[in-house]
């Protein structure tokens, strides 16, 4: 999936940093470490921003282009937090052919944005997902990991609305 | 442990399980409620901690035992009840629901009627139908599934009690290493993950290598969205898993295993380390595995969400904690693997067999199934088809029996179209060759392939340029870029599709879109790029003809693509209420100037402006009139 770089400012908390430090503490000099400590990195602050790649980076001494590559190679990562209205579309191939693009083409009208995006103020995220296993009731959306099944593009608006 | 011990457990759950299997009657009661994750999503959790606390609360719950399993198989009438010994099925059952059950039938010894699953009988009449013997199961036959459904996956003992880790007791004490393999070979079973390689010979390799340092890998990735095979088995029976990833290193010569499952599949996972954490504990995994000399440990992986990581060598380069990047082979991984290390690696599904092979001998799995291909296949069910779900069917089943028998066909007396095996690397089997027997050599021959088991309906409303655009797209994020035929090629198929769908094609595209799928599939460096263009070139074998009409007649046959069709208000239904003119996010529709006549009376009526409409089918679900089509 195409990966759109964050616009949203970074929040960190000594709490939080303590917990990354620790992580990397422990998979240090491990062999196939990166992987697991983005992971958990993610656990921990929801997404991973520029300045925690960056501390992953230096704590593990690989370098930054590295932490990047493997941050934007796979889908699990992101690189923009969840807003406070997660909104996700399921594209997976069975909620697809039941119509599904019509309604990510819905929530693109209703919050103005493309999969992969966060608004600027953190209160709405859209995302694209590939197959929740929920296929039996096809087509599906999340919203903050509830789900809502066998919709028409008409539902979507409501649905959004009992979140504001 | 050793084998008393294995045979005690059995006994101390024998009880529950015939009771489940129907042939202990009595007044204790099992409760099963899919835990898996369609049952999940739509609130199966909620049900089970309500039923234990309602049964709690009557002083019940010794005599009735509740139990979370894995998939039942009929996704689509999700959340799934069933009680034992009686056999009853609830399909949709609710919170709420749960009272009403556990005072009339739990209690009161009367089944709810509303909630039993009913089916259509060969008398025509609507009856309720128990789980066995629905349309749905009666053509299936379980191996690889045997256990999703029927036992609690958290429950070492259950799984003990099905005849669990008897296969590596026996192959640890009656078998030689080689005898295994043989065994395997004999079998037929080829592997399940896509390609269909001899998984006896696939070990045999392995075990060749020089003695050393080896990994026995469990492919847990399934990356074809919308299949759910490999997810299920993982989350309604995962000892199976584990017992064959031990009889495989006793095989080959390996003391390490990694399952790579993909971390947005959080029940599997959860269930995986709870098997692990139990094998263990029971000494079924780990040092001196059932008191003998033969060492085993396993290790999870959770996989970030990147398709081409389900291709093997990728998959390596994965667990090793790089971006999943294929490397070329040869070197092959059985050869110089996991950390430069002989690696023998299958699929979930193919590990599911090992166990039952093992136990009742080759020549009974090689009597299921067709010359090549024997044994059993699972599918996940979807798309436009009534029973949503997971199957499995002895090689050799035709298409037809699984849509239109097990599957309830096509829903809304819609007309079956295609459906479509192997995803993203896959093809389509269209309506006309519904009658296939499906194995492995069958599909191959009408440029189809097996996959890994997603098996989607299309109905006539499903555009197949459309579909081939769509697997295409997800090629393209895919796509890990390594490499030149497959990063470049498949972005260009992909601007080709879209200009036929947006009605700038000609028909001399569709050639350029041959040509290129061919050099594509020859020139890239794996799977992945082999394979993207499947999808383009089995649609254009089939259905040219909606080709043809996007490119020369500018229509979209299944009116989908948005800029080859129009929304029309039919003048001689539309009743002038102006619901749709309300709704629409354009502002498109109009009342209509010039007046008509109908009984009579002048008729307001209302028109689409075309320039204005974004085509977003709004109008069409309001108009209750059904004035409103696509054209
Ligand atoms: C792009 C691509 C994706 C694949 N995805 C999977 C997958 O999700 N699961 C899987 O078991 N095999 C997948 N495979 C096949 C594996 O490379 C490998 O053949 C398989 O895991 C071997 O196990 P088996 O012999 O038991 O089938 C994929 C292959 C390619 C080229
Ligand atoms: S074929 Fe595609 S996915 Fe495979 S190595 Fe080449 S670029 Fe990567
Ligand atoms: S399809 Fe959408 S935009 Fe077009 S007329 Fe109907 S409601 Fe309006
Ligand atoms: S394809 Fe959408 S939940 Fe499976």
């Amino acid at each position: 999936m195409k990966k759109k770089l964050t616009s949203v400012t970074f929040n960190d908390s000594a709490e939080k940093r303590e917990k990354l430090l620790a992580v990397i503490e422990e998979y240090k000099g491990k062999e196939g470490n990166l992987l697991p400590v983005l992971q958990k990195a993610q656990e921990i602050y929801g997404y991973l921003p520029p300045e925690v790649q960056k501390t992953v980076a230096l704590g593990l001494e690989v370098p930054e282009a590295e932490v990047f590559g493997v941050a934007s190679f796979y889908a699990q990562f992101k690189l923009n937090p969840d807003g406070d209205i997660a909104i996700a579309v399921c594209l997976g191939t069975a909620c697809y052919v039941k119509g599904s693009g019509q309604l990510a083409d819905k929530v693109t009208e209703i919050v103005g944005l493309h999969p992969g995006e966060t608004t600027s103020d953190g209160k709405y995220s859209f995302e694209a997902t590939r197959c929740i296993g929920a296929c039996g009731l096809a087509p599906v959306m999340t919203v903050n990991g509830d789900v809502y099944g066998r919709l028409t593009p008409a539902d979507v608006a409501g649905i959004i609305r009992k979140y504001q | 442990m050793n084998i008393e011990n294995l045979t005690t457990i059995q006994q101390s759950v024998k009880e529950t399980l015939d009771i489940r299997a129907g042939i202990a009657a009595g007044h204790k009661r099992n409760v099963l409620i899919c835990g898996g994750t369609g049952c999940t999503s739509s609130g199966s959790v909620k049900i089970h901690d309500a039923m234990q606390k309602a049964l709690e609360e009557r002083g019940i719950s010794d005599e009735v035992k509740v139990i979370q399993t894995g998939c039942f198989g009929l996704c689509a009438n999700g959340p799934i009840m069933i009680v034992y010994p009686e056999g009853t099925f609830y399909t949709h059952v609710s919170v709420d629901d749960v009272d009403e059950i556990v005072n009339e039938h739990l209690v009161g010894g009367k089944e709810v009627e509303r909630l039993l699953h009913k089916e259509k009988t060969a008398s025509g009449n609507v009856e309720p139908t128990s789980l066995s013997e629905s349309q749905f199961y009666k053509k299936q036959h379980r191996v690889a599934l045997r256990n999703c459904g029927f036992i609690d996956p958290e429950n070492i003992d259950e799984y003990i009690g099905r005849d669990g880790y008897r296969a590596i007791a026996k192959v640890l004490n009656e078998m030689e290493p080689q005898q295994v393999i043989d065994e395997m070979k004999k079998s037929g079973l080829r592997g399940r993950g896509g390609g269909g390689f001899p998984t006896g010979l696939k070990w045999q390799f392995a075990a060749d290598q020089p003695k050393g340092k080896k990994y026995v890998v469990c492919n847990a990735d399934e990356g074809d969205p919308g299949a759910f095979m490999d997810r299920s088995i993982l989350e309604g029976d995962p000892h199976a898993i584990i017992e064959a990833m031990e009889i495989a290193g006793y095989a080959v010569g390996a003391d390490e295993g990694y399952i790579y499952v993909r971390a947005e599949y959080p029940i599997a996972v959860h269930r995986l380390q709870v098997a692990i954490k139990q094998a263990h504990e029971k000494g079924l995994l780990g040092n001196n595995i059932l008191g003998t000399d033969f060492n085993f440990d396993i290790t999870l992986r959770l996989g970030a969400g990147a398709f081409v990581c389900g291709e093997e060598t990728a998959l390596l380069t994965s667990i090793e904690g790089h971006r999943g990047e294929p490397r070329p082979r040869p070197p092959f991984p059985a050869v110089k693997g996991l950390f430069g290390k002989p690696t023998m690696n299958n699929n979930v599904e193919t590990y599911a067999n090992v166990a039952q092979i093992i136990l009742n001998g080759a020549d009974w799995y090689a009597s299921m199934g067709t010359e090549k291909s024997k044994g059993t296949k699972v599918f996940a069910l979807g798309g436009k088809i009534t029973n949503t779900g997971l199957v499995e069917v002895p090689m050799g089943t035709t298409l037809r029996e699984i849509i239109e028998e097990i599957g309830g066909g096509v829903p809304n007396g819609k007309k079956f179209k295609a459906a479509q095996t192997g995803g993203p690397s896959g093809g389509c089997i269209p309506a006309e060759l519904i009658d296939t027997p499906i194995d492995y050599d069958n599909l191959t021959a009408i440029g189809c392939m097996m996959g890994s088991g997603g098996l989607i309906v299309m109905d006539e409303d499903n555009c197949m340029v459309d579909i081939a655009k769509f697997y295409l797209e997800f090629t393209v994020d895919e796509s890990c870029g390594k490499c030149t035929p497959c990063r470049v090629g498949i972005v260009r198929l992909l601007e080709t599709l879209e200009k036929i769908t947006d009605g700038r094609g000609e028909l001399e595209d569709l050639d350029k879109l041959e040509e290129l799928c061919n050099y594509i599939k020859s020139g890239s460096l794996c799977g992945l790029g082999q394979t993207a263009p499947n999808p383009v070139l089995s649609t254009l074998r089939f259905f040219r003809d909606e080709y043809v009409a996007h490119v020369v007649d500018k229509k979209c046959p299944a009116h989908v693509c948005k800029n080859l069709m129009q929304y029309i208000i039919d003048d001689n239904k539309c009743v002038g209420c102006k619901m749709c003119s309300k709704g629409c996010p354009a502002d498109a529709i109009h009342v209509n100037d010039g007046a008509v006549v109908k009984e009579g009376k002048k008729l307001p009526y209302l028109v689409i402006d075309q320039s204005k409409c974004v085509k977003c089918g709004a109008c069409i679900a309001t108009c209750k009139f059904k004035a409103i089509y696509k054209s």
